[in-house]
């Protein structure tokens, strides 16, 4: 989270401005039947003493498919609360959520979800494990375990098929949480920050799967995240919700050109929409702490010799 | 006071004084007192050669302990035990008598000039010597008993794991699936566990009577036992297990479909089931504990029957060796069944 604008060559420019082709990809993608459609969501946590805590307010959101949505916000702005209900495991307050035209109640097969922990089951092999839905939804061992080898191709892991989860890199892990959820054929892929327990460089790799993954499936992700850049980089749209209540503070259109790579980040488009993320999301937190520590650094008392400089 | 450098930076008046420096010299630190050893901290595995000295000595030091009382003269040995009589009419030999009353006879007949009594320093007839008790082992499990209405220790030991057996298998019918439906919903849990919670608190021998009332005086009443001993505590453990498994296992799974009782036999009993068992493991300990009350129930039988015979007939090196064989039949299961969890679970480290 570099504060600091980097100095860059080309002209800064407004992170609403699209070039061509990227305006023609999101007039394709909104032509696209609706995946996801919110209207109104709210929830309302009750707490022990009584009281009663707004998370989420007033969401309205309409995904296409095969987006690539990412939400945003700050900690507290109800991100996890939003695809917990998405995906049915918990229940909303006043609104309404259907997937494909059919309303939502509850967790069901059409929406896949990846947790940030891996969530695998440690008794069973990588291959089961990606079977798992399909024995669950009727098929037979034989065929989902045939079909689950099939997903473990694509995410190039037919190799620790009869490995068990705590042999795997987390990276892997992922992977094969990513596969599970694809088995079922759902329309929805719902990710609950599934990078952030990995390091950067696991991280950068998951990012180039995910939208390899997403290239060659019919699927539409919503993907939570409090990564921005990752958020960037991986988005069509970026939806910021603002914390206390959760509310939608924007829908952006993100304007950096598909196919994405690294050295994107650098771009013009790129810094505007990083920068407008930072602005949207940034303020509230340094209201909340940032000035104090700020000043309460001058401080600090000077508990080491003169002429013992570090800096 | 301050024994700090005072610089450029000057400190705001404001804040309180820093504690006092020792020695302006070392304005670094201040002077330490040599680090102290600290003999609690996170735990780790020993080393195993450690592991198993520890182990060794952790039987070998009671077992010394005993040796030495049995073995040094000095050491205890409260009474005497008569090996002449010479002419005190009351003692024979092998008789253990207070060694003050036997310094007074032999005080007594040094005074009348008659043939003083002869004896060594004894413990009493309860605590016999390792050896004995060694010697008692090998012959109550290999040869049968001397008395012919005793019975065999082996074939007491038999009868007393069966009713372990048949005990701890009917209270797992019904215990296991319970509590792991308690754990696994709310619901069912609030509407059992207060009574059975309850009930807990009952002590199973309790139910003796009622028990040989309702089931006759053999097997029934003592395999009864075990299961009231046993059942109730299986609901709640298992249950308490079952609650912690992962949530999110249960969400992931639910997001794939599992429902009711699929979604707990596909995910939650294989997500606790290395715990599950080791609770088991645990629970069968506790039978055990029920076995000898259970056994005293109606007619005696096991090896309980044994020992208090053994008792009776003043046998204590047959009654610690029946207790030690317990002891030994108790760790060995416990140990077997370890080793069958490390096969079963193979994803489960550092668990069973």
């Amino acid at each position: 989270m570099s504060a600091a604008p980097i100095p860059i060559t080309t002209e800064p420019c407004d992170y609403r401005t699209q070039c061509e082709p990227v305006r023609a990809r999101f007039e394709k993608l909104k032509a696209r039947e609706v995946a996801l459609r919110v209207d109104g969501l709210g929830k309302v946590f009750r707490n022990a003493d009584g009281g009663e805590t707004v998370a989420l307010r007033g969401i309205d959101l309409v995904t296409h498919r095969r987006e690539f949505l990412c939400v945003v916000g700050p900690s507290g702005c109800g991100k996890s609360t939003f695809v917990r209900i998405l995906a049915g495991l918990e229940t909303k307050s006043s609104g309404t959520v259907s997937v494909g035209g059919v309303p939502v109640s509850g967790p069901g097969a059409d929406r896949g979800m990846v947790f940030q922990g891996y969530t695998l089951f440690p008794w069973l092999t990588v291959k089961r494990n990606v079977a798992f839905g399909l024995e669950e939804n009727g098929e037979s061992r034989h065929v989902a375990e045939r079909e689950s080898l099939q997903w473990l191709a694509l995410i190039g892991l037919e190799r620790f098929a009869d490995a068990y989860p705590h042999q795997l890199s987390g990276g892997m892990k992922q992977r094969v949480a990513i596969a599970r959820a694809l088995a079922m054929r759902p329309r929805i892929l719902l990710m609950d920050e599934p990078f952030s327990a990995l390091d950067a460089q696991s991280r950068a790799r998951m990012q180039a799967y995910l939208i390899e993954i997403w290239r060659k499936i019919d699927i539409t992700i919503v993907f939570i995240t409090h990564d921005l850049d990752e958020a960037v980089t991986l988005a069509d749209r970026i939806l910021v919700l603002k914390a206390h209540p959760g509310e939608v503070e924007e829908l952006i259109e993100v304007p950096v050109p598909r196919p994405r790579h690294p050295g994107q980040t650098l771009t013009p488009e790129f810094r505007a929409v990083r920068t407008r993320l930072d602005a949207l999301i940034h303020p509230a937190e340094a209201e909340a702490d940032g000035p104090a520590d700020l000043g309460s650094l001058d401080m600090v008392t000077r508990m080491a010799s003169v002429g013992d400089e570090v800096e | 006071m301050r024994a700090l450098p005072s610089s450029a930076d000057a400190v705001p008046a404001a804040l309180a004084p820093l504690p006092p420096v020792a020695g302006a010299a070392a304005p670094v630190g201040r002077a330490r007192r040599s680090p102290k050893r600290s003999w609690v901290g996170v735990a780790r595995p020993l080393p195993p050669r450690r592991r198993l000295a520890l182990t060794l000595l952790s039987f070998l030091l009671p077992l010394g302990l005993w040796a030495a009382v049995s073995y040094l003269p000095f050491l205890w040995h409260p009474l005497v035990e008569v090996t002449n009589p010479g002419e005190v009419a009351w003692m024979e030999p092998g008789m253990r008598v207070p060694k003050a009353a036997f310094a007074e006879e032999v005080a007594a007949s040094a005074n009348a000039g008659t043939e003083a009594p002869a004896g060594r320093p004894a413990n009493p007839v309860y605590l016999p010597a390792p050896h004995e008790v060694a010697v008692a082992l090998w012959t109550t499990l290999t040869a049968p008993p001397p008395q012919r209405d005793a019975i065999w220790l082996p074939s007491s030991l038999w009868h007393s794991i069966q009713i372990i057996f048949w005990g701890f298998t009917i209270s797992s019918i019904f215990g296991v699936p319970l509590g792991v439906l308690c754990g696994a919903q709310p619901t069912i849990a609030r509407l059992t566990e207060p009574v059975i919670e309850f009930v807990r608190y009952l002590p199973a021998p309790a139910f003796g009577a009622l028990m040989v009332a309702i089931l006759g005086i053999y097997d029934g009443p003592k395999i009864a036992i075990i299961v009231i001993g046993t059942f109730f505590q299986q609901v709640l453990v298992i249950a308490n297990t079952t609650r912690r498994v992962d949530p999110l296992l249960i969400e992931a799974a639910l997001t794939m479909g599992s429902r009711n009782l699929r979604l707990i036999r596909r995910v939650v009993v294989p997500a606790v089931l290395p715990q599950l068992y080791r609770d088991q493991r645990i629970l069968l300990g506790w039978a055990w504990t029920y076995l000898i009350v259970a056994e005293l129930i109606g007619t005696s039988s096991g090896i309980t029957f044994f020992i208090t015979q053994q008792a009776r007939y003043q046998h204590f090196d047959n009654v610690y060796a029946a207790i030690l064989v317990i002891g030994f039949i108790g760790v060995a299961t416990d140990i077997a069944l370890a080793l069958l969890g490390r096969r079963l679970f193979p994803y489960a480290r550092a668990e069973a």
